[in-house]
């Protein structure tokens, strides 16, 4: 807090003091030498050493990274191009760390200059004193660099892998050590588009992609407010016991209901067609329902999948409703009353745009979660039945086509990674228009 | 029309309105709890099944359980999956909790960015990312292994937890720290016995979150696990009815009861907490 009252409130620093700034800045082009001039000599080496540090990590192992990154090797069986690939990477990721600690490091040298112009009695010149200060303004980046170290190799580093793989060839053709893998540009990409098997897979899955996302989540927003709104009359009894079940497919881990379905809608042995269909045609008169192919017909696999994660994912919304509901003053709805308003009017009116303005941010993250939603494709009929081309079933979203590219029996792990880019660019653009304009994101300035 | 009249016709409107609300949560009960029930009389039916439906026949019976352990690999897969989700909850905890903590005490260099980039990064579908982690994992020594799976697992949690977490600690009055701080504690007092204490729920909670994962996480452990003994409990339970020829159904619902019962019991223990927890995010937005 302290550092920011100064930055901010302008100083006149005397012609002397500029100098000696612009020269501390200017000595920190080389890591050390501007915090020698500051006189924090400890530091200076700490720099100093870093600086050592980085130029003997590059002889030993990043310039032969950077060179077999480019080339991703020359001699089939000899060279790895994946290792080639990953290690460069890696490099890559070490060059951008030293990049901020250079950046850093001026700055650091620009801003103890200026405090010693200021009074030189700011400045803290004695290892002890450093050593206190570094704890003080390190502290916050202590707490967050496990948080950091593990989302490097596990987020960061894998991403990366991944965008670079879209730019090679590696499929089953190009299969390391026994082959090489070369970059190749733009050309996963423009295959997606113009290679005729590709795109009529990828227009076929990216529409039933579309259609599940919007299907199922919507499906799952209106019952679980619907849910909310009707459990939240005054009059019901047993409010704890329905509580209880309603929030059953929540509590009941998702991949154990999902196989549970899975078995229900085999159209053989499954209860849908042996009990279910039975029972509501004795029910309903003049109405005969037969079995139907759950599984193995397209359109009836697609009904099912968005009809369970209906059932799955409404208690969540329902949840959040509810606590949304209780927060809308009573006054509101007495005030529509008086005015002659029905119930659907103060439905309409109030609890809808009131929901909508607290909860959209949310509404949409479920929209992109179920946009990746792999366990309700995969776990129901392993995507299928049938096929679209190139690996794909008939039910297969995008995200559970990935995993066929990269597991099936002819692997198109580059056209995989370019899928993932692609959904990353989707999720990402919907949810930063969102965020970017709900208020969590707003109070953060 | 008269008074008493209308004050019939309110009557009998609100009796509609109730008969349509307790028959709307009668239906919606039923269809919740049908398919659960299903499972949960399938595990102790010993009926030679052919059909994967509610029925209360029986013969009742344990056999299932047995068969379970001594058949098949769960045994294993269960032990794997507790080992995987344990260690996956202590060490995400501790990575969330720290980091959030930075995040709403503490005003450094690169907080704001590195919050939007904790918000990009967790939209991210990292698991998609499945041919990087294979080639990492061969790198390493990784693949078939747990250790790596679990690295992964807690990696794929810190983004979006580290937010909730730090919106959570934002609630606690910043005041205490302060006062704290008047009062001659260092940084690492005032969080461990100022800050921390008042978090217990919050932490609960992510931690049930983070042990639930890997109970359910699907993708990566079927693709990095490839012995049969070395699977998670999800991978492994759907090898038994994947199979259209052979179907363990029944072994299929002894094993799933064994997993949702004690998770079910979980939720609800801490389902307080996380409700409170979820809808104070959601008036904060």
């Amino acid at each position: 807090m302290d550092d920011t009252a100064t930055e901010n409130t302008k100083v006149e620093y005397s012609a002397a003091d500029k100098k000696r700034i612009k020269k501390a800045t200017w000595l920190s082009v080389i890591p050390g030498f501007g915090q020698f001039y500051n006189q924090q000599t400890l530091k200076g080496i700490l720099f100093l050493g870093l600086l050592l540090l980085f130029f003997i990590e590059m002889v030993v192992f990043g310039a032969g990274a950077i060179e077999g990154f480019i080339t991703l090797g020359t001699t089939p069986r000899e060279d790895h191009s994946l290792f080639l690939l990953i290690e460069g990477v890696l490099q890559l990721l070490i060059m951008v760390v030293f990049l901020i600690f250079y950046g850093a490091q001026i700055l650091d040298a620009n801003k103890v200059a200026k405090l010693n112009a200021l009074n030189p009695k700011n400045v803290n010149h004695s290892a002890k004193e450093i050593i206190k200060n570094v704890f003080d303004g390190g502290f916050p980046y202590l707490l967050t660099v496990p948080a950091y170290l593990i989302m490097l190799f596990t987020i960061i580093f894998p991403v990366v892998v991944t965008l670079f793989l879209a730019f090679t060839n590696y499929n089953f053709y190009h299969i390391p050590p026994a082959t090489l893998i070369d970059w190749t540009g733009l050309e996963t990409f423009t295959s997606i588009f113009t290679l005729s098997t590709y795109r009529d897979t990828f227009v076929s899955v990216l529409s039933w992609t579309v259609i599940w996302t919007v299907m199922a989540t919507t499906l799952q927003l209106i019952i679980g407010i619907f849910t909310a709104v009707v459990m939240n009359q005054s009059f019901i009894r047993g409010k704890r016991f329905f509580g209880v079940i309603l929030l059953l497919p929540w509590a009941v881990p998702a991949f154990i209901s999902i196989l549970t379905f899975s078995n229900m809608f085999n159209p053989s042995i499954g209860a849908i067609n042996e009990q279910v269909i039975p029972f509501l045609n004795s029910l309903i008169p003049f109405v005969k329902i037969p079995a139907l192919a759950w599984k193995t017909n397209p359109f009836w696999t697609k009904v099912a999948i968005i009809l369970i994660q209906g059932w799955l994912g409404y208690p969540y919304i329902y949840v959040l409703v509810t606590g949304i509901l209780q927060s809308i003053p009573n006054d509101w709805y007495e005030a529509a009353s008086i005015d002659g308003g029905t119930a659907i009017q103060k439905f309409r009116y109030i609890t809808l745009p009131h929901i909508f303005a607290v909860a959209a941010p949310i509404f949409v993250t479920q929209y992109t979660g179920n946009f990746n939603n792999f366990n309700m494709i995969y776990l129901f009929n392993e995507g299928g039945p049938g096929s679209v081309g190139s690996g794909a079933g008939s039910t297969d979203i995008l995200i559970s086509w990935i995993y066929k590219l990269t597991t099936g029996q002819s692997p198109q792990y580059n056209v995989a990674a370019a899928v993932t880019i692609f959904i990353s660019i989707v999720v990402i653009t919907i949810s930063m228009f969102v965020f970017s304009r709900s208020r969590a994101f707003q109070m953060e300035d | 029309m008269t008074k008493k009249n209308r004050r019939k016709s309110q009557k009998n409107k609100r009796r509609l309105t109730r008969f349509f609300t307790y028959l709307y949560l009668t239906i919606l009960s039923v269809i919740v709890i049908y398919p659960l029930l299903i499972t949960l009389t399938t595990a102790f039916q010993s009926r030679n099944i052919m059909a994967f439906d509610l029925s209360f026949a029986g013969p009742w019976t344990l056999d299932n359980f047995t068969r379970l352990f001594t058949e098949t690999f769960y045994g294993n897969w269960y032990l794997n999956t507790l080992k995987v989700a344990t260690t996956t909850m202590v060490i995400q905890v501790a990575a969330i909790t720290l980091a959030g903590y930075a995040y709403s005490r503490y005003r450094f260099t690169g907080r704001k960015q590195s919050l939007i980039f904790f918000l990009v990064v967790q939209m991210v579908p990292t698991i998609a990312a499945l041919t990087a982690f294979y080639v990492m994992g061969l790198l390493v020594g990784g693949l078939d292994q747990h250790w790596f799976l679990t690295f992964i697992y807690i990696g794929g949690g810190i983004p979006m937890n580290t937010w909730l977490m730090k919106g959570y600690f934002d609630t606690v009055p910043i005041e205490l720290d302060e006062s704290a701080r008047l009062d001659g504690a260092g940084h690492l007092r005032t969080f461990w016995q100022i800050v921390l204490p008042l978090v217990r729920p919050m932490i609960a909670v992510q931690a049930l979150w983070a042990f639930m994962a890997p109970f359910g996480e699907f993708m990566l452990a079927r693709f990095l696990l490839r012995s049969p003994a070395n699977y998670l409990v999800a991978v492994g339970l759907q090898t038994f009815i994947n199979n259209p020829r052979e179907q363990k159904v029944a072994l299929f619902a002894a094993g799933a009861l064994l997993i949702a019962l004690p998770i079910s019991l979980m939720f609800f223990y801490l389902q307080k907490h996380f409700v409170s927890g979820l809808t104070a995010g959601g008036t904060k937005g």
